[in-house]
């Protein structure tokens, strides 16, 4: 766990008095969002108590499917992720742009600025923290800045998890995005189940270690480190799958006419579960209204998902109408447009689109299956073919 | 005429916010024309003399309806004269048809300009073709006004532009002001010829065969129906016109022009920042692959 940090920077925080880091949290003016369980499934929303967090459950997951069990034990912590991710608070769903009043030379905008909303996450795991780092990237480091994500990343403390566990459908270990908590945490924990309950906590940031300065906790000790270590390395051997990323660009974009996107198509709903699920999927749309006086305008930014028609619409039709189109425009755009487009590989082997897409197609899967047959490019000349 | 400057496109030093990038500024009707059909021209100055219009060739702008929609639509008017932004459209959704009934001294929300442009600046010394299908004219047009005021830096400068039938052509007044120069070599073709039409019939870039240009020194605009540009691509290669020596301009669905929504990815290219205008050879290995 926490490889970067060194020794002395951890600490322990009793399981008793986890209360008082919520506590804390919230006379410093933070919602504390953690998991909670919601219609059977474990969500993100806000909480007062440690009591209200999924305490002794876990979930069961596999391609399409996804179940709560009882573990045995007390474990705070002791589940992967659900069908939430933290980017529904960073960069909501829904959100209005601005508003405006017609007048009698057009119109002008209503001031509507707002504080940022102050969030405390509790339970950010290393793929989620990963993906927050990819949402960073793209909407605060672009030529036009996401004034209002970077108010409310600014505004957000990170209560990260180091993984117990890890489920069917993971692989982080893959993507090097987990199960070991990278940097960008305020506060990270360890759960230790062994003896007594409590945490090993990591600092990694001056709010974090002020935070922690008010609650009781001591240095962790050698052997604590040691248990702490062994929890995420029972995760990492515990990978449902893997996605390997020699060449993974290149190899989607080569095979962009590879038979197997025909595959996939015959199970594909075009549902766009993936995308909703997705913690690095970030498209959205904007959404132009009035009220019923035709006075007020608004203007509204809603997640969209490259799975609908309307996503591709221009004035002669949708460029991408088959289910073929536009799984391989998600995948391709996922594991490679993204790559040139912020650096990086866009996914961060969560597997939340292989738990939640109705018919359990598996990315990791997908993509072992182009490499499997590598077609390679029909054509060197495109161009020459008509559709 | 004054030669006109090509606007210094470099990331501003001072962050550009989204909040304020996604609220229009205010521009009045001052003109509208009725092209055809369907196809109509608005002349839109801005209300604040603090705005200005200012673009390069090539370049879009997101039009703003009050609490209808905002749409991307090339600016097809004069560089030269940013306090008029022209824009040529046809109404074929809610947006643009509610545009289609506007009238002088209505105002509407304008963001940009938007995205790469025509690269005159890097053309000079050259022969200039340029391939514009239907309302592909539009974005061209502010080419040819600057080629046009800047004709002594071009070697030949060639119009190639195809139309359903006539009455659909665009410009067509200034189509036949540009056909009266000895300086510009234009040809019209049509589809299908319909009244007195006496002129060319069939595709353009069945034009491209004969159009008068030297190959190896000559650079391509296009800017139509994929499927048309596509031919076009194929028809100037076979005259020795490369891929790294055309350019041609793409549509795809644009909700922001800040490069976030996500809407205009062309494999790993975002249009709205990368393009719309493209050098063929940049995005060779897409372009024309079905519905990427």
């Amino acid at each position: 766990m926490a490889e970067q940090e060194p020794h002395d920077r951890l600490y322990v925080l009793d399981r008793t008095d986890l209360q008082q880091l919520f506590d804390a949290l919230r006379t410093r003016g933070y919602t504390v969002i953690a998991p909670q369980i919601e219609n059977n499934v474990i969500i993100y929303g806000a909480v007062d108590r440690v009591e209200e967090l999924p305490i002794g459950w876990t979930d069961v997951q596999a391609g399409g499917s996804y179940r709560l069990a009882r573990r045995g034990d007390d474990a705070l912590f002791g589940y992967t992720v659900g069908p939430h991710s933290w980017k529904r608070f960073l960069s909501p769903p829904l959100r209005m742009l601005w508003r405006a009043r017609k007048t009698a030379d057009g119109f002008e905008f209503i001031d509507d600025s707002s504080l940022p909303p102050r969030y405390a996450l509790i339970g950010v795991r290393a793929c989620e923290l990963a993906a927050i780092q990819r949402l960073d990237e793209i909407y605060t480091r672009g030529a036009v800045i996401d004034d209002d994500y970077q108010a409310r990343r600014g505004a957000t403390f990170i209560v990260a998890v180091n993984c117990g566990k890890a489920g069917n459908t993971c692989f982080c270990a893959s993507l090097d995005t987990g199960p070991s908590v990278g940097p960008g945490y305020d506060l990270a924990l360890t759960e230790l189940l062994e003896g007594e309950h409590r945490f090993v906590v990591a600092v990694g940031s001056e709010r974090g270690a002020e935070v922690l300065a008010e609650l009781p906790h001591r240095a962790a000790s050698e052997g604590e480190i040691e248990l702490a270590e062994a929890v995420v390395a029972q995760a990492a051997s515990q990978m449902g799958r893997a996605l390997e990323t020699a060449g993974l660009q290149e190899l989607l974009y080569r095979n962009v006419e590879h038979p197997h996107w025909d595959a996939v198509a015959e199970r594909c709903l075009t549902c766009g579960n993936c995308t909703l699920v997705c913690p690095t999927c970030f498209c959205f749309t904007i959404e132009d209204t009035t009220d019923l006086t035709g006075q007020i305008a608004e203007r509204w930014r809603r997640t969209d998902s490259c799975f609908s028609t309307a996503f591709s619409f221009i004035s002669s039709g949708s460029i991408r109408t088959s289910a073929k189109a536009r799984y391989r425009q998600w995948l391709t755009h996922k594991l490679a447009g993204w790559q040139d487009q912020f650096g990086s590989i866009g996914c961060v082997g969560c597997g939340r689109c292989i738990t939640w897409c109705p018919v359990g197609i598996d990315l990791t899967a997908e993509v072992a299956a182009l490499r499997a047959e590598d077609v390679g490019q029909p054509s060197a000349e495109p161009i020459l073919e008509m559709t | 005429m004054m030669q006109t400057p090509l606007r210094k496109l470099q990331r501003p030093s001072t962050p550009v916010y989204g909040s304020s990038a996604c609220k229009p500024y205010r521009c009045r009707v001052t003109r509208r024309v009725q092209e055809n059909d369907d196809t109509f021209t608005v002349e839109l100055t801005p209300v604040s003399a603090r705005q200005h219009g200012a673009f390069n060739p090539g370049q879009f702008n997101m039009l703003y309806i009050f609490g209808l929609g905002e749409i991307p639509i090339s600016i097809s008017g004069d560089p030269a004269d940013p306090d008029r932004l022209v824009h040529t459209t046809r109404a074929v959704g809610a947006v643009t048809r509610r545009m289609a009934t506007l009238h002088e001294g209505d105002v509407i929300g304008v963001r940009g300009p938007f995205g790469t442009h025509w690269p005159l600046e890097e053309l000079k010394g050259k022969d200039i073709v340029i391939v514009a299908g239907g309302i592909g004219l539009a974005p061209l047009r502010p080419a040819l006004y600057q080629l046009v005021a800047n004709r002594g830096d071009y070697e030949r400068v060639v119009l190639l532009y195809g139309a359903r039938t006539p009455e659909d052509m665009l410009y067509r007044a200034e189509l036949e002001r540009w056909r009266a120069r000895f300086d510009l070599e234009v040809y019209v073709t049509v589809d299908r010829a319909t009244g007195d039409w006496h002129g060319n019939v069939g595709l353009v870039t069945a034009l491209i065969p004969r159009a008068p240009f030297e190959p190896r020194n000559a650079a391509a605009l296009l800017c139509g129906p994929e499927v048309m540009m596509r031919y076009a691509v194929q028809a100037l290669q076979k005259r020795g016109v490369g891929a790294a020596q055309t350019w041609l301009s793409l549509e795809r669905n644009m909700k922001c022009g800040m490069a976030m929504c996500g809407h205009c990815q062309f494999g790993p290219h975002i249009v709205c920042r990368d393009g719309p205008v493209f050098r063929m050879d940049r995005i060779q290995r897409f372009f024309g692959r079905w519905e990427v």
